[in-house]
């Protein structure tokens, strides 16, 4: 209803756009069915699922899913070990990453060009080449039997977050830090007072996409963490998958997987047009 | 000599902010010396040897055996056959995005809602929605086959459990996962192209089709440019799919990938110096065709100035 009454509106579309609109509105429906039928599945009985007739509907509803999922302390434990990952991870690899963009953008020193060149050259190396090595590295260290490795790699900072707000700062004219240089103001706090507060905003959406990849990241944990005492939330749910496929308790591992997707979900429609801006800027700017 | 000299000589006051620069920078450059830069020498001395992650390196060396032996290994290419036909999703995403950002891009209502709907499975969880769609795809109960029955009356294919039809499913699962993706960085390319462009062209008589072949096409070659290097470079590594979505790489290994079978070796097997070998291969292909793409930009990349 909402939908036609803005037709209404605005001004008349004419049949071939209403043609197009109609399109995508159905493209859009076939985008998000999948989803809407994973919500569905979570409240449906075993039964209802396993019957071959089409059914979006569940009949009967049944809420149990969910509650027996969070009773389940390896989901919780989940959860909590991916939030363990990225409290620290986004404080000091923030910090770090936008000081480097700082300096890399605002202040002069020999070997900068060289320095970022390597540090974006990493951005093509693939991970398979360093996880092995990785892999035998933290185990000798004994960190497999917590999250140190999916840890301490993002406490030095993150490549493409220092690329992105250098490229922010560029835009920002240097004269800035030659003012405040005279004003008598250490470099730090040329960081810390000037230049933080500018790339604030841009910060802020680049940690929230960072939280997204680690809320979602599947590969390093499966690899790195061997207790599942520390599996993290998307290692948990694999796991479900594999326990509960069996006995095609579907929408249990169904529910299980609507919890998972909830939090980057509701971020992004918070977030929307920081996030769309900043992908915008790097794909069209490359 | 003398000259040279004076240039790299700086003042007290260049010198303390050059202290400071690399002082600001130090963290990030560790970390890369530590966790980029070390591992990469390793895996390559790693991958000249029969190391299982917990013999010795120099008392097992072999050489370039690793790397020839994968050169007549044919689950390799196997792998890598299927990643690049998986690739045929690219182009496939590409002109559904391009379309659907020239649809949106008219002055349509609601096209932030719709924006929005199509994103929503980027920024999904991939473990959860390949959980989904491995559900979908299901021979017996899955909604795909329901709707397939409903409307041919025909029982679908045994989408995850054939051969062919597994990686027709994993293309349309990654085409359905990115779509969204490409769709924003099209829509943004094409409001930056000025309108007068279009109205120069209608008032020569082009036709929309002409328009869109002759303008936009061009105009948003740099969006396309992108979404083939970033396409490529993600193509070559997909893992998870084929890990949650299949059992063992699926029937006769058909839907594994170069990097799952990587992990296998590696991780399964324990060959971490065959796994590294691979490893060495895969980038030194992921870098040739990144740079062919570079080089043969200026043919078809277009920019606006």
């Amino acid at each position: 209803m909402a939908k036609a009454n803005g037709i209404r509106s605005g001004k008349k579309l004419s049949v071939f756009d209403t043609v197009v609109f109609l399109i995508l509105v159905a493209g859009a429906l076939i985008m998000v069915f999948p989803l809407v039928y994973m919500v569905a599945c979570s409240f449906m009985t075993k039964n209802q699922i396993l019957s071959a007739e089409f059914s979006v509907i569940p009949d009967p509803w049944q809420f149990g899913m969910y509650s027996e999922v969070l009773h389940r302390g390896e989901f919780i434990r989940g959860i909590r070990n991916t939030l363990l990952v990225a409290a620290p991870v986004l404080v000091v690899g923030g910090f770090t990453s936008s000081l480097a963009a700082f300096s890399f953008a605002k202040l002069r020193f020999r070997g900068r060009e060289a320095m970022f060149l390597a540090l974006l050259a990493t951005m093509m190396i693939p991970f398979a080449v360093v996880m092995i090595p990785q892999y035998v590295m933290f185990t000798r260290m004994g960190w497999t039997n917590n999250l140190t490795p999916l840890i301490v790699p993002g406490l030095f900072g993150n490549v493409s977050i220092i690329f992105f707000l250098r490229q922010n700062l560029t835009s920002i004219p240097t004269a800035l830090v030659e003012a405040a240089k005279i004003d008598g103001c250490s470099y730090f706090r040329i960081y810390r007072s000037i230049f933080l507060p500018l790339m604030k905003g841009a910060l802020m959406t680049q940690l929230i996409l960072w939280f997204m990849g680690i809320w979602n990241d599947y590969l390093a944990p499966t690899i790195f963490i061997q207790d599942d005492e520390w599996f993290t939330l998307q290692v948990v749910i694999r796991s479900f998958n594999d326990q509960y496929a069996v006995n095609s308790n579907y929408p249990l591992i169904m529910a299980a997987s609507v919890i998972a997707v909830i939090p980057t979900l509701l971020l992004f429609f918070f977030f929307q047009r920081y996030i769309i801006e900043s992908l915008a800027i790097s794909g069209v700017k490359g | 000599m003398a000259k040279g000299k004076e240039k790299v000589t700086l003042s007290k006051v260049a010198l303390e902010e050059e202290r400071w620069g690399r002082l600001f920078v130090m963290p990030p450059f560790v970390g890369f010396c530590i966790f980029m830069a070390f591992p990469i020498v390793f895996a390559f001395v790693a991958s000249l040897s029969n190391w299982t992650g917990t013999n010795s390196i120099f008392e097992n060396f072999v050489g370039f055996k690793n790397y020839i032996d994968l050169l007549q290994d044919e689950r390799f290419w196997k792998t890598m056959g299927t990643t690049i036909i998986y690739m045929l999703g690219i182009p496939i995403g590409m002109v559904l995005a391009l379309v659907t950002a020239v649809a949106m891009n008219r002055k349509i209502p609601g096209v932030k809602i719709l924006r929005t709907l199509y994103y929503v499975p980027v920024v999904s969880s991939l473990v959860a929605v390949a959980i989904l769609w491995a559900w979908v795809f299901n021979f017996d109960y899955g909604l795909l086959n329901i709707i397939i029955k409903a409307l041919t009356g025909m029982k679908g294919p045994n989408w995850l459990g054939d051969e062919f039809w597994v990686k027709v499913a994993m293309i349309i699962f990654m085409v359905w996962k990115g779509l969204g993706g490409s769709i924003i960085l099209y829509l943004s390319g094409l409001q930056s192209i000025p309108r007068d462009y279009y109205e120069a062209a209608t008032i020569d008589g082009a036709t929309g089709w002409q328009a869109f072949r002759n303008i936009t096409v061009p105009l948003i070659s740099p969006v396309t440019f992108y979404l083939l290097i970033t396409g490529i470079i993600g193509g070559f590594q997909v893992f998870v799919e084929v890990s949650v979505m299949t059992t063992n790489g699926g029937t006769n290994y058909s839907a594994a990938t170069v990097v799952y079978y990587l992990w296998d070796k590696a991780f399964v097997n324990r060959q971490m110096g065959y796994g590294s070998a691979m490893a060495f291969i895969l980038a030194i292909i992921i870098f040739i065709v990144t740079f062919i793409n570079f080089k043969g930009q200026d043919k078809w990349v277009k920019t606006m100035d």
